[in-house]
């Protein structure tokens, strides 16, 4: 029987989405993030894997620049200006201290296993970045806003996603030079543009959001999500990065018109967030997975290790007592959708191994993250128990 | 009584206190409208033992069921200490000179000595009313004053 193309496309496109649907209801049953699940149903219907499929990878192509954005300009929309500024002015020694702890090993590894200074980069940035999305929902599910170690796990990942604003356009402007003179060029107009933008999100984000605001919802969709992409065009071609031009424009949106935008467009960065954790694993060659395993893992270790300390570090200036140090460490484990943005953008510019060793990276670090403070609690509770002049109030 | 305000970049506020009998309570204001009260544990004062949420409507309800009581409470409190303070609901009666006329035109507080702190008009009710507020008939203003001032108002209001 002849079945037209439309019909595959559809036909398969639909058996993914659907998959993925009760992919991450099984996630949330067991208490997992559904980033892990969505990894490897990309690795299984890439080539080479388990059921490959043709006819849709133009439509994840396409769909993961879009997710990009999407996560991106959610993000900014929970920030104001306001919280902004005031976490860099108290948190940066914390974070820091961060980036580096967790940056440098990941660094030290692509540079031991000769993968070049493009790599080393990239994986500082990867293995330095917790996920954002999958630690917000973890302090929600577990009832941990109220904890008094929460505002400092907050401030880390606010100064994360701050150092990603910066950090992006160096490595994208690194990743499109051909020559060293021509790599501190473009990193210097990134990063005047960068400033230039930061400065129109934060002086005169009002402006923006009354530009955009509408009444109807459909209105106030469609004008959002287009100057989205317009933005995040824009950015990447002065080498800014799609993801930095979005989350600006979110930064800038404010008040109750950002509340609405952020409601209107959850569902589709849900969606386009997912397809964008597909196409990974779909343009990453699973056969090549056994073998980034052993770095990966050691790479894991040293990362939960290195934020269990940032967590002690940043729970110790917050001035929480031991047994919230070790809540806020375990809380910061999980790595997610900034590791993997980071991986995509420099996966044609550095080794075949590469691809693999994050994606390796971000599973275990996605299934362990979420279950980290779970399993810390018990050590958590005995610090808790001990006599309180160890802990002077 | 000391309340900690901590900002909670992405959701919101928290503002907690210490009890007198050293419970540590907190409230999570989010930015949606939404509240999480929060008890804290009695062992690790970091750590929440509980927190229950509640929709805009159902906190409205509970600072209604605290705050109530406090402010009558603080009203008797303070006809006790202000001994021969008189306060009373004047209404301007049809045919009374004032209707039409200002707050400022009426001269209340230079002619009698008591002022009038708020006006009820229908269902509304205007406090601390401005020099070029408009009475009309109907209305039912709210004076303050000696008892001998409250009853010169009531004259003059509606003197015929």
């Amino acid at each position: 029987m002849d079945v037209g193309h439309t019909a595959v496309l559809l036909l398969e496109l639909g058996a993914v989405v659907f998959g993925l649907g009760v992919l991450g209801s099984l996630a949330g049953r067991i208490g997992l993030s559904p980033i892990p699940l969505y990894l490897l149903a990309g690795l299984a219907f890439g080539n080479g894997g388990l059921l490959p499929l043709e006819a849709p990878e133009g439509f994840f192509a396409t769909g993961a620049e879009v997710g990009v954005v999407l996560l991106l300009l959610v993000l900014g929309l929970e920030y104001t200006a306001g919280d902004l500024v005031e976490n860099l002015r108290r948190q940066a020694p914390v974070g820091v201290v961060d980036l580096l702890l967790n940056g440098l090993p990941g660094a030290a590894l692509a540079l031991l296993l000769g993968w070049g200074p493009t790599a080393a980069l990239a994986l500082f940035g990867v293995t330095a970045i917790s996920s954002s999305g999958i630690i917000s929902k973890l302090l929600t599910d577990l009832g941990r806003l109220g904890n008094r170690e929460t505002p400092a796990v907050l401030g880390v990942l606010v100064i994360e996603d701050l150092a990603m604003a910066a950090y992006l356009p160096v490595l994208t402007g690194i990743v499109a030079a051909t020559s060293t003179g021509d790599a501190v060029l473009s990193v210097a107009v990134a990063l005047a543009t960068l400033a230039a933008v930061l400065v129109v999100a934060v002086r005169h984000g009002s402006t923006v959001t009354r530009f955009v605001g509408a009444r109807s919802n459909e209105i106030l969709l469609l004008r959002v999500l287009g100057l989205a992409l317009l933005v995040a065009g824009a950015a990447e071609a002065v080498h800014v990065s799609a993801a930095v031009g979005a989350f600006l424009l979110g930064i800038a949106l404010s008040g109750e018109v950002a509340e609405r935008i952020g409601d209107l467009l959850s569902p589709l960065r849900d969606l386009f967030a997912a397809v964008f954790f597909v196409f990974f694993g779909l343009s990453t060659d699973p056969t090549e997975l056994s073998g980034a395993l052993l770095p990966a893992a050691a790479l894991a270790a040293v990362g939960i290790g290195t934020k269990l300390l940032t967590g002690w570090i940043a729970g110790r200036r917050a001035g929480v007592g031991p047994p919230g140090r070790v809540r806020a460490g375990a809380a910061l484990i999980a790595r997610g959708e900034f590791s993997i943005i980071i991986a995509g953008l420099v996966l044609g510019s550095v080794p075949a191994a590469f691809g693999p060793t994050v994606a390796a990276y971000v599973l275990i670090l996605a299934v362990i993250g979420p279950l980290a403070p779970r399993l810390a609690d018990p050590w958590a509770r005995r610090l808790a128990a001990r006599p309180a002049r160890r802990t002077p109030a | 009584m000391d309340v900690e305000e901590t900002r909670l970049p992405g959701i919101g506020l928290r503002h907690d206190l210490v009890t007198a009998q050293g419970r540590r309570v907190g409230v999570i204001s989010q930015r949606n409208g939404a509240r999480h009260v929060v008890l804290y544990d009695e062992r690790d004062p970091d750590a929440t033992a509980a927190t229950i949420e509640l929709t805009p409507e159902e906190s409205e309800v509970v600072a209604e069921l605290l705050g109530a009581p406090r402010i009558t409470e603080r009203l008797s409190r303070l006809r006790e200490q202000v001994e021969g303070l008189a306060t009373e609901g004047l209404p301007i009666e049809p045919g009374s000179p004032y209707v039409g006329a200002t707050l400022g035109e009426a001269a209340i507080r230079t002619r009698t000595g008591a002022s009038v702190v708020a006006v009820v008009r229908g269902e509304e009710m205007i406090a601390s009313p401005s020099p070029d507020f408009r009475f009309q008939v109907e209305d039912r203003l709210v004076v303050v004053g000696t008892s001998d001032g409250v009853a010169a108002v009531g004259r003059l209001l509606n003197a015929h």
